[in-house]
């Protein structure tokens, strides 16, 4: 594997980690836009153009946006003085290394049966184009209505609530 | 470790990005915290999809890809959804403290 690649995989990885263990959250919400960019980065090196821009539109553009005006609207950029980790945080910590123990375990052992090289697939975004509105026409149109529907979902979910008597 | 296969280096750091997500999901405090971790898992799995479609047997097929795509979609529609449960949670509770959340009577 290429430097590069170890160079990207070190900076998503570390944006991944500072995202889940800084203690300020305003902070981790910055964190997760530099691991957005470096996954970014790693679709491009893997020829998948289409993917890796769509990646920094949606994710660094989107969802980071909202994330950062969630945080705001809810005041939790103040450090809570009990800790920012919950009470069961080693329960947690022991099932994610556990997960990572399974998956790095069959990576490893399956890793001969991988491909070495791979010829480098020539694919335009007119074909992906031509994929979503052939192949693919009827899961593009249950995106969009799923999209219409989280959009006015969340809208109404949001929505300051009028006085009710109790 | 040198890992031999491209593929597999790449699937190396899904699975640990995939466990750092987790790590996140399971012990932050702050509902929004969780939602990031939620995220990182679901950035991990798109790493897959692309780089299984990138080194299988058909890429010309786009499956892999399709299927990243979407899945950025349905994150994004969740993102919003959660993001918009956290702000209305918040204003009945005044508080994203996972663990004061216990009761379902707002």
């Amino acid at each position: 594997m290429s430097f590069v690649f170890y160079l990207i995989a070190a900076l998503t990885l570390a944006g991944g980690l500072a995202a889940v263990l800084l203690r300020n959250t305003v902070h981790c919400a910055l964190a997760l836009t530099v691991a957005f960019a470096g996954l970014a980065l790693l679709f491009l090196g893997l020829d998948a153009q289409f993917a890796g821009f769509a990646q920094i539109l949606i994710y660094i553009g989107a969802v980071a946006i909202l994330v950062v005006f969630a945080i705001l609207l809810t005041r939790s950029s103040e450090t809570a003085q009990e800790g920012v980790f919950s009470k069961s945080w080693f329960a947690g910590l022991v099932i994610a290394a556990g997960v990572f123990a399974v998956l790095g375990w069959a990576v490893l052992a399956g890793a001969r049966a991988l491909p070495l090289v791979a010829a480098a697939p020539t694919v335009t975004v007119q074909d992906i184009g031509n994929a979503l509105v052939g192949r693919y026409v009827l899961p593009l149109e249950i995106v969009a209505l799923l999209l219409t529907a989280a959009t006015i979902g969340a809208v109404i979910v949001a929505l300051h609530e009028k006085e009710r008597t109790r | 470790m040198v890992v031999a296969s491209p593929l597999a280096a790449y699937l190396l750091v899904a699975a640990l990005l995939f466990a750092i997500g987790l790590a996140g999901a399971l012990t932050r405090r702050n509902a929004i915290l969780v939602l990031i971790g939620i995220e990182l898992m679901l950035n991990a799995a798109n790493l897959n999809f692309i780089a299984f479609w990138r080194y299988g047997p058909h890429p010309e097929a786009l499956t892999g890809m399709m299927f990243a795509i979407f899945s950025i979609a349905v994150a994004a529609a969740e993102a919003a959804v959660g993001l918009g449960l956290v702000i209305q949670i918040y204003r009945h509770t005044r508080t994203t403290d996972l663990d004061q959340m216990n009761r379902m009577k707002g």
